[in-house]
């Protein structure tokens, strides 16, 4: 008991096991290595554990994860974004209208959409503070509106809804989206780089520590004087940043844009951020777990390729394996939230 | 008792009207440095107005505060609070599921390194809240552990010494020991003792005489938003605050009626409330 009002005892140390067992990301940790196993074992044989293997289940990993990080870190503070994977389409096609429609600079197109993610982010951000409504709604609303824009735009402009950048050549912009090394792509790089930004952010600087505030309890975190708006809408501005990111690298790696691009990435990322500990109410999670998220929908996805069972099982097990890292997660959390 | 003569913070006859409301009329009181200042009062009495007023959160509508005997006006919670007016609320301003050291320094971060590479001081929070809290008799095995492990008592007791680390020359408590069991109240009170022997002047806020008589040097009891009066200890007996507080000379005069004498040795147990019963039962 360290309730003694006496004081005087001895600090007893935690375990480290102890402390290990009630860490949030311990069930994607954990996950990862059974799924990990699991196809080293079923699809072995089948090259999932080549080089060329692993290097494919990474990128589906990264290309989620690059989203997932900064989604994991709003929604710790209490916050959703349904609207990344609208606005990964439409970051695309920016780019590749500009580009291809009005011969721009790459460089000029790739800014271009990160300032209007960034204007996307903002407004996110400012319509939940300033309304008072559930981020869950008013994303949904941007969901449909920037997707509903971007087909628009897209046809109005070009009249069409894929649009290929034409030739981009292999400058600094190729190398550092889409460039690879050995058989690995640079997206896992930024996937790494983001996670490694993301858990210094959250775990050692101030800034992390008002995102824990406002998610947790965004009254007592204002009554202490941390600045719950602004953390909330620099997050909606990061999600959507990230969002422009990998519309970057995936238009610069395929080539072509497409409007209908990062459907269904919202709820990745938010899976993923759960399957990693974050909790859907704020105030609790880490990045490292959103990281061990994305890694098992890329491990799952490309491992069922390898297996040659058909890939529309792809989701069942993403479902199951949704379900068994929530409750698994919440027993942690209730430990980690009770007595010692 | 190390009182000096000039109170820290005094209530020069203090109105506060809410339209035609009148929450509290001519209220006049003073906190001591080194003293536990109670103030009494059933639910509506004008208690938490009144420590609104204090803590800057609402400014009388007549009558004015003093500090040091200067009178003074604090224009929101954040000047009260810059002059050294730390008010813990109920809520306690804590985060369930966030680390005690983070729960501590929270809008209030330490840091190090410069530019860029400027970030929490994660180290230094975590020392200092081991060692405030080891002051308090708290002994943490791990700073980092939700708040929500600790027991109410020591909760209320964390938030009372972040007040106290950051500065705080009056606390205000509001009804600390009111959602406690027995035993966590006591460790409340008790450490409510040592912040006074620090030398700062505590403004304990209750409904229950049984704790103000425990741990109070004063007692200003409110009924309807007028003062009943204030006591020092030793002036008013337990029995006597109690009548006070459960309606006094009304409660008196029913008591004769249904007695048909005039009973007056204070056994009424009108007054004696029950506690909200032990819903911390954490530790």
């Amino acid at each position: 008991m360290a309730q003694s009002a006496t004081g005087g005892k001895p600090v007893r140390d935690v375990g480290a096991l102890r402390r290990l067992l009630t860490r949030p990301e311990l069930a994607a940790v954990a996950g990862s290595i059974l799924v990990f196993a699991f196809f080293a074992v079923v699809a072995g044989d089948y090259g999932f554990l080549t080089t060329a293997g692993a290097a494919s289940y990474l990128e589906v990993a990264a290309q989620l994860g690059i989203v997932a990080v900064p989604v994991a870190l709003l929604m710790i503070a209490g916050e959703f974004d349904l609207s990344v994977g609208s606005m990964v389409g439409a970051a695309g096609m920016i780019i590749a209208i500009s580009v291809s429609e009005y011969g721009l600079p790459l460089l000029v197109g790739v800014l271009l959409a990160f300032a209007v993610a960034l204007v996307v982010g903002f407004l996110n951000g400012y319509l939940v503070i300033k309304t008072g409504l559930p981020s869950f709604i008013v994303t949904l609303g941007m969901l449909f509106a920037l997707r509903g824009l971007t087909i628009g735009f897209a046809r109005l402009l070009t009249g069409r809804t894929q649009i290929g950048l034409g030739d981009s050549g292999s400058g600094v912009m190729q190398t550092l989206f889409a460039g690879s090394i050995g058989d690995f792509p640079v997206s896992i790089i930024w996937w790494f780089a983001l996670a490694v930004l993301g858990t210094y952010v959250l775990q050692r600087t101030v800034f992390g520590n008002w995102i824990f505030g406002a998610g947790g309890d965004a009254n007592a975190a204002r009554n202490v004087g941390v600045p719950v708006s602004r953390v909330k809408i620099t997050l909606f501005m990061c999600t959507a940043a990230s969002a422009a990111l990998l519309a970057t690298i995936q238009v610069l790696d395929a080539g072509s844009a497409d409007v209908l691009r990062g459907t269904l990435l919202e709820l990745q990322a938010i899976a993923a951020a759960v399957i990693g500990g974050v909790l859907l109410t704020g105030g609790y999670g880490s990045v490292i777990g959103a990281l061990f998220g994305a890694l098992i929908f890329g491990m799952v996805q490309q491992g069922i390729f390898f297996t040659g069972v058909s890939t529309d099982w792809f989701q069942v097990f993403v479902g199951v394996m949704l379900l068994i890292a929530v409750m698994f997660n919440n027993v942690i959390r209730r430990r980690a939230a009770e007595a010692r | 008792m190390m009182a000096n003569d000039t109170p820290l913070m005094e209530a020069r006859g203090v109105s506060k009207y809410f339209g035609r409301v009148i929450a509290l009329e001519d209220i006049s009181m003073d906190v001591k440095a080194g003293q536990v200042t109670c103030l009494l009062g059933d639910n509506g009495a004008g208690k938490s107005t009144l420590i609104k007023i204090f803590s800057g959160v609402h400014q009388p509508t007549k009558g004015a505060m003093a500090l040091d005997g200067e009178e003074v006006r604090f224009d929101s919670p954040r000047d009260a609070i810059d002059r050294g007016i730390a008010t813990v609320f109920q809520d306690l301003a804590m985060i369930p599921l966030m680390g005690i050291s983070r729960n501590f320094f929270i809008g209030r971060e330490p840091t190090t390194g410069v530019g860029p590479f400027k970030r929490f001081d994660v180290k230094k929070a975590d020392r200092i809240t081991r060692e405030e809290l080891d002051k308090i008799g708290i002994t943490l095995r791990d700073t980092t552990q939700p708040v929500s492990t600790l027991s109410g008592g020591e909760r209320q007791s964390v938030a009372i010494a972040r007040a106290v680390y950051f500065g705080a020359k009056i606390l205000i408590l509001d009804e600390p020991t009111s959602a406690l069991g027995v035993k966590q109240s006591a460790m409340v009170l008790r450490y409510i003792n040592r912040t006074r022997q620090q030398g700062i002047g505590v403004v304990f806020i209750t409904h229950s005489v049984h704790h103000a008589y425990v741990i109070g040097d004063r007692y200003t009891v409110l009924s309807h938003g007028h003062s009943l009066g204030s006591y020092e200890k030793g002036e008013v007996s337990m029995a006597e605050l109690e009548k006070l507080m459960a309606g006094g000379k009304e409660l008196e005069k029913l008591e004769d009626e249904l007695q048909g004498s005039g009973a007056t040795n204070g056994a009424s147990n009108e007054a004696a409330r029950s506690e909200g019963s032990t819903s911390e039962t954490v530790g």
